[in-house]
C-alpha cells in the first residue's frame, strides 16, 4: 500500500529504514536506533509533525534486540499520525534523547528509563519519575520478578 | 426546652462505658484518605441522598489530629505507604480505621510491584468494606457496624496498639 509519509521517509533514509507497514491508515516505520534523532528531526521540520504524542517502550524478552522504543507523532496542521519504532539491544540500551526537538519528551523518557532502564543520551535530567528513591531494578522489564516487593516501611506481620 | 420541668432535680445513673461510647459512636469525625475512584462513592455517601449525617459522621476533618475515623478510600501503593502510616500515627486515641473498597482491603486486582496488598500491612483496620467501588448502602452498613463495635468497647481496655 502506498503511503505518502512512509514513501517520504523511505526516500530520505533508504539505509536506515528497516521496515514499514500500514494497516487501515495506521502507519508505522521501524528505523535503526542510530538514525532516530535525524528521522525525528525530519518528521518535525520536513513533514510537519509538531506534536510528540507518546514515547514509550516494549520488552520482547527473549528476542534480540530485546527492547523496542515506540514514538507516536501527530501533525496538528495536517491531521497526520505516524508511529516510529526502533529496536534497542539489551547490551547497548542507550537511545538519543528527543528533548531537544520536543521538550515534552522529557517526562516520557524519564518514565521509560524508570520502567525499562533504557538510557537517553542528551537528556537534561534523567531520574526516576514514578518509583521512589531506593527502588532497585526496572519493574516493566519481563525479567523483573512478578511477586517482588520493595516496601519503604516494614509491613505488619 | 422545658425538659428541666419534666425531670426537676433528678439525676440519671449509667455505666461510664455506656455514656462514653454513646457519645463516641454518634460523633465520628472522619479523615478521608482518598486516593482513587472509590472517592466518588464516598462523596455520594456524604451527599444528601444517602446523608451520612443521620449517623452523626458527616463531619470530615482534614487534619488527622482532629479525626476519630480514618477512611482509607482507594489503592495504596508502596510509595504512599509511609504517608498513610504517618497520618495514622498523628491521630489521637481513640481512633478507628475503615478500609474502603477492595483495593484498600487487599490490593484488589492490582497484584503488582507497586501496590500494597491491603492496608492492614501498614496499619490496623477495624472495618473492611468490599466492593469496587462499594455502594453507599455498603458504606452506611459499615458505619453502623463500626458503631456497634465502638459500643462494645470499654474506656479501660483501649490501649495503644
Amino acid at each position: 500500500m502506498n503511503s505518502y509519509l512512509l514513501d517520504a521517509l523511505r526516500a530520505k533514509f533508504p539505509d536506515d529504514l528497516l521496515e514499514t507497514h500500514a494497516f487501515r491508515g495506521d502507519e508505522t516505520a521501524v528505523i535503526r536506533k542510530e538514525a532516530l534523532l535525524k528521522a525525528a528531526a525530519f518528521l518535525r521540520d520536513g513533514l510537519g509533525f509538531d506534536f510528540l504524542m507518546d514515547l514509550t517502550a516494549a520488552d520482547y524478552l527473549p528476542r534480540d534486540p530485546r527492547f523496542e522504543l515506540v514514538c507516536h507523532f501527530y501533525s496538528s496542521a495536517h491531521n497526520y499520525r505516524l508511529r516510529l519504532k526502533c529496536p534497542v539491544y539489551a547490551d547497548d540500551a542507550v537511545v538519543a534523547s528527543l528533548t531537544q526537538l520536543w521538550p515534552g519528551a522529557n517526562w516520557f523518557e524519564r518514565e521509560v528509563y524508570d520502567m525499562f532502564g533504557i538510557k537517553f543520551d542528551g537528556h537534561p535530567d534523567l531520574r526516576r519519575i514514578l518509583m521512589y528513591d531506593g527502588f532497585e531494578g526496572h519493574p516493566l522489564r519481563k525479567d523483573y520478578p512478578l511477586k517482588k516487593r520493595q516496601p519503604r516501611i516494614p509491613h505488619r506481620d | 426546652m422545658g425538659l428541666e420541668t419534666a425531670f426537676g432535680h433528678s439525676y440519671l445513673t449509667t455505666r461510664l462505658d455506656e455514656a462514653v461510647n454513646w457519645a463516641r459512636k454518634y460523633s465520628l469525625f472522619n479523615y478521608p484518605f482518598v486516593t482513587a475512584c472509590c472517592g466518588m462513592e464516598f462523596m455520594a455517601t456524604f451527599a444528601s441522598t444517602y446523608d451520612i449525617a443521620r449517623f452523626g459522621a458527616e463531619y470530615p476533618r482534614f487534619s488527622p489530629r482532629q479525626a476519630d475515623v480514618l477512611f482509607v478510600v482507594g489503592t495504596v501503593n508502596e510509595k504512599l505507604a509511609p504517608v498513610l502510616k504517618r497520618v495514622y500515627d498523628q491521630m489521637c486515641e481513640p481512633k478507628w480505621v475503615v478500609s474502603f473498597g477492595v483495593c484498600a482491603t487487599s490490593g484488589g486486582f492490582y497484584d503488582n510491584y507497586a501496590t500494597v496488598q491491603g492496608i492492614d500491612k501498614i496499619i490496623p483496620v477495624d472495618i473492611y468494606i468490599p466492593g469496587c467501588p462499594p455502594r453507599p448502602e455498603a458504606v452506611l452498613d459499615a458505619l453502623i457496624k463500626l458503631q456497634e463495635k465502638i459500643a462494645k468497647e470499654s474506656v479501660l481496655d483501649r490501649k495503644y496498639r
